[in-house]
């Protein structure tokens, strides 16, 4: 059986790869995958746990199943938004999306 | 008829009601009405007359006007408003409607064309009603009332002539004399009525016999209610009115100033004697008060220049005898000289205004003369009159004067028959005079004398109309006529004094000398007037201003008013006006300070709040870069940051 510190240390760079391309990328679309790619860790890090601590009830899959469905909508609407942005403008760089900015 | 009494005030009082409103548009300003309301008025009066004086009728309405509860400890008191007939009512109100009548039909002549005639007459009805009134009421509130609405009439009389000046200040002068004594008037009333808590002259009187009033209180009271008759009856020191008051119509003179109202304070006296005759003290003011009149008023007489002026003075003169007579307790000669003086005055007087209408308003005697023939029945009625007033026997004044000389005589105070017959003297004196001067002698202004002429009958007809009242009403009291008078009106018991041929033949021979000495000087010329004056030296120029009254009242009333009101302002100035503006530089001061600490402190702490916070937001909005990564990227570190300490901490 593979030990429970794998998965996590799996999880923790998977994370970090994540929050780092979230935080220091332009393209919009890039750091939606960013985004989704540490919500799949944290998710990684509740199966990993569930199995780990309470191998009977599946408590943790359920959460895992919540949050896939909430990154599965995240990602229609950010898509959306994008789409919409990038007809009106070339770039969906964030950089430029400064409408609100007073 | 003592029935119908109270008709008698009325009807005047509506005419004047009617020709203040409706006047203008009655034909001939409704002269007609107030001459016909007085005509009636007079006629009723005759009836209450002949009914009081044959069947002893008396008669009294009254009704409650007022009532007040009950203090604690006291009765409950109430002010009844009333009339009341008797004998002296009866006959005032004879010689009242009777000279007013005269005036009223005099005036159509007189005033004819005057820019002011409905006014004239309202204003001549107002005085007759008000007088009526005046002369029926049975308490001391209601002769109260109508007293000022007579002075008010008095007023507007006087000041007929209101474009003049002198007729202003006239007027003004009048109502302010007279209002001097109302107020010593009004306090008497009232002093009274503490005492009785009634003000009818019926309640007062019994009082008075069951000793309710201490003497003192009551020879207060008297003195106080005589102060009343001292203003309107132009008695020593409130007499400088009435001659100035002459600026006003002549026909106003003859109702007013000589035969009426003035006739208002004696009949106070008369009709309040039961308040006097207990009060020793305040007869002997009354007597002396009387007396001092009657020379001094006699004595200015004598140089006046101005025909109206001599008859102001001779009727202030004569009042003093009213006065006199009725101070020394001869109620019914007091009476009685009122009643002739009202006849023979007002003749007098609209004598001299026919006089005055035909030289077309000249007053000077110096510039008339020889008048009788041009106006035969003005000169005619005038010498009935001037006799009259010099007591030649018989017309009315001999009559009556003699009686108050006789009581004088006979009474405790000879000094006052001596001032009352050197009086007389000088009163034959000036009348003689002024008679002289008016009607003989040659025409000093011929042009005058030529457009000359005899009044129209509508003014000769009351002359002559009251020329036989002057002429024949002394018999009334006389022993010809059994004294009727003395039986009709009279205080206490009827009495006649024991006649003194002494008193009878020193008047009547004063008066010859009077007559005599003025003819000597203006008829027949033994010493020349100029001479007579040079002669006076000081005296006469004393004479001439007045013994200085005027001067002297100015000086101390007048002066010493409005020098008092230059102190209260001088007062107000620095010491008010410096107290307020104290007061205002002390809170100027505060709010000045209050300013500072409002602007340096609050506002600065206001201020410093909100410099704060404009240098914390400059500060704080450096964290707003707008990146949306830089806002996670804080976020992370914070929950980290956060995690590691929530971590230590646990």
């Amino acid at each position: 059986m593979i030990p429970l510190s794998w998965v996590v240390t799996t999880s923790a760079i998977l994370f970090g790869l994540g929050l780092y391309g979230a935080l220091s990328l332009r393209n919009a679309v890039r750091i939606l995958m960013c985004i989704e790619l540490m919500l799949n860790s944290v998710n990684l890090n509740l199966v990993a746990f569930s199995r780990y601590l309470h191998p009977e009830q599946p408590r943790g899959l359920v959460l895992a199943i919540f949050i896939m469905t909430v990154a599965a909508a995240e990602a229609a609407v950010g898509l959306a938004i994008f789409l919409t942005i990038a007809r009106n403008r070339t770039d969906i760089d964030v950089d430029n999306i400064r409408l609100l900015k007073g | 008829m003592v029935q119908l009494a109270w008709l008698v005030p009325l009807l005047p009082g509506l005419s004047a009601l009617v020709l203040a409103f409706w006047g203008k548009r009655l034909a001939r300003d409704g002269d007609w009405l107030g001459i016909g309301a007085v005509a009636l008025a007079w006629l009723l009066s005759l009836g209450v007359l002949a009914d009081v004086a044959w069947r002893g009728a008396e008669g009294s309405v009254g009704l409650e006007w007022a009532r007040f509860a009950a203090a604690p400890g006291q009765a409950a008191r109430s002010l009844a408003l009333g009339f009341q007939v008797d004998a002296l009512a009866a006959v005032m109100l004879v010689v009242v409607t009777s000279v007013s009548l005269a005036v009223h039909v005099f005036s159509v002549g007189y005033m004819e064309g005057d820019a002011r005639y409905k006014r004239y007459y309202a204003m001549l009805s107002f005085f007759t009603f008000a007088m009526l009134g005046l002369v029926l009421a049975d308490n001391l509130l209601l002769l109260f009332i109508f007293w000022e609405l007579v002075g008010l009439a008095s007023y507007a009389l006087i000041g007929h002539y209101y474009e003049r000046p002198d007729a202003r200040y006239a007027s003004m002068k009048a109502f302010l004399t007279t209002r001097v004594g109302d107020v010593a008037m009004f306090v008497g009333i009232l002093l009274l009525y503490r005492h009785v808590g009634s003000f009818a002259f019926r309640d007062i009187f019994a009082a008075i016999e069951q000793g309710v009033i201490p003497a003192p209180s009551l020879a207060l009271a008297a003195v106080l209610l005589f102060g009343g008759a001292v203003g309107k009856s132009a008695q020593l020191p409130l007499h400088v009115w009435l001659p100035d008051a002459m600026a006003g119509p002549t026909p106003v003179s003859a109702l007013i100033h000589a035969a009426t109202m003035v006739a208002a304070g004696v009949y106070l006296v008369a009709r309040a004697y039961g308040i006097f005759a207990p009060a020793p003290q305040a007869m002997q003011v009354v007597a002396w008060i009387g007396g001092l009149t009657a020379i001094f008023a006699a004595t200015l007489a004598l140089v006046r220049e101005d025909i109206k002026q001599v008859l102001a003075y001779s009727t202030v003169s004569q009042l003093g005898y009213m006065m006199m007579g009725l101070g020394l307790g001869a109620y019914t000669a007091g009476f009685f000289h009122l009643t002739t003086h009202a006849f023979f005055k007002a003749l007098l007087f609209l004598a001299s205004g026919s006089v005055i209408h035909a030289l077309h308003h000249v007053q000077d005697m110096h510039r008339m003369g020889g008048l009788l023939r041009k106006m035969p029945v003005t000169g005619a009625t005038w010498l009935v009159g001037a006799a009259a007033l010099a007591g030649i026997p018989p017309f009315a004044g001999f009559w009556s004067k003699d009686e108050i000389l006789l009581a004088a005589y006979r009474s405790a105070t000879p000094a006052l028959y001596w001032i009352g017959a050197a009086a007389a003297v000088l009163t034959a004196f000036y009348v003689t005079r002024a008679t002289w001067l008016v009607f003989f002698g040659r025409p000093r202004d011929p042009h005058l004398f030529e457009h000359a002429h005899e009044s129209p009958i509508v003014m000769t007809g009351p002359l002559v109309a009251l020329a036989v009242p002057a002429a024949l009403i002394g018999f009334w009291n006389s022993p010809l006529a059994d004294h009727a008078f003395s039986h009709l009106v009279f205080f206490g018991e009827a009495h006649e004094l024991e006649p003194s041929l002494t008193v009878t033949g020193l008047a009547v021979g004063g008066a010859l000398v009077g007559v005599l000495v003025a003819l000597a000087i203006y008829a027949w010329r033994v010493v020349s007037p100029a001479a007579v004056i040079r002669a006076a030296g000081p005296l006469y120029t004393l004479l001439k201003r007045k013994y200085y009254v005027d001067e002297l009242y100015h000086w101390l009333f007048v002066q010493g008013t409005v020098a008092l009101a230059r102190l209260c302002a001088w007062f107000d100035q620095v010491v008010v006006d410096g107290l307020v503006n104290a007061v205002a530089r002390f809170t100027q001061g505060l709010s000045e300070g209050s300013q500072l600490v409002d602007q340096h402190v609050i506002d600065g702490a206001v201020n410093l709040a909100a410099s704060g916070t404009v240098a914390a937001g400059n500060q704080l909005r450096r964290a707003q870069v707008g990146y949306v990564q830089a806002y996670a990227l804080t976020l992370f570190v914070s929950v980290v940051v956060g995690l590691i300490i929530f971590t230590m901490g646990g």
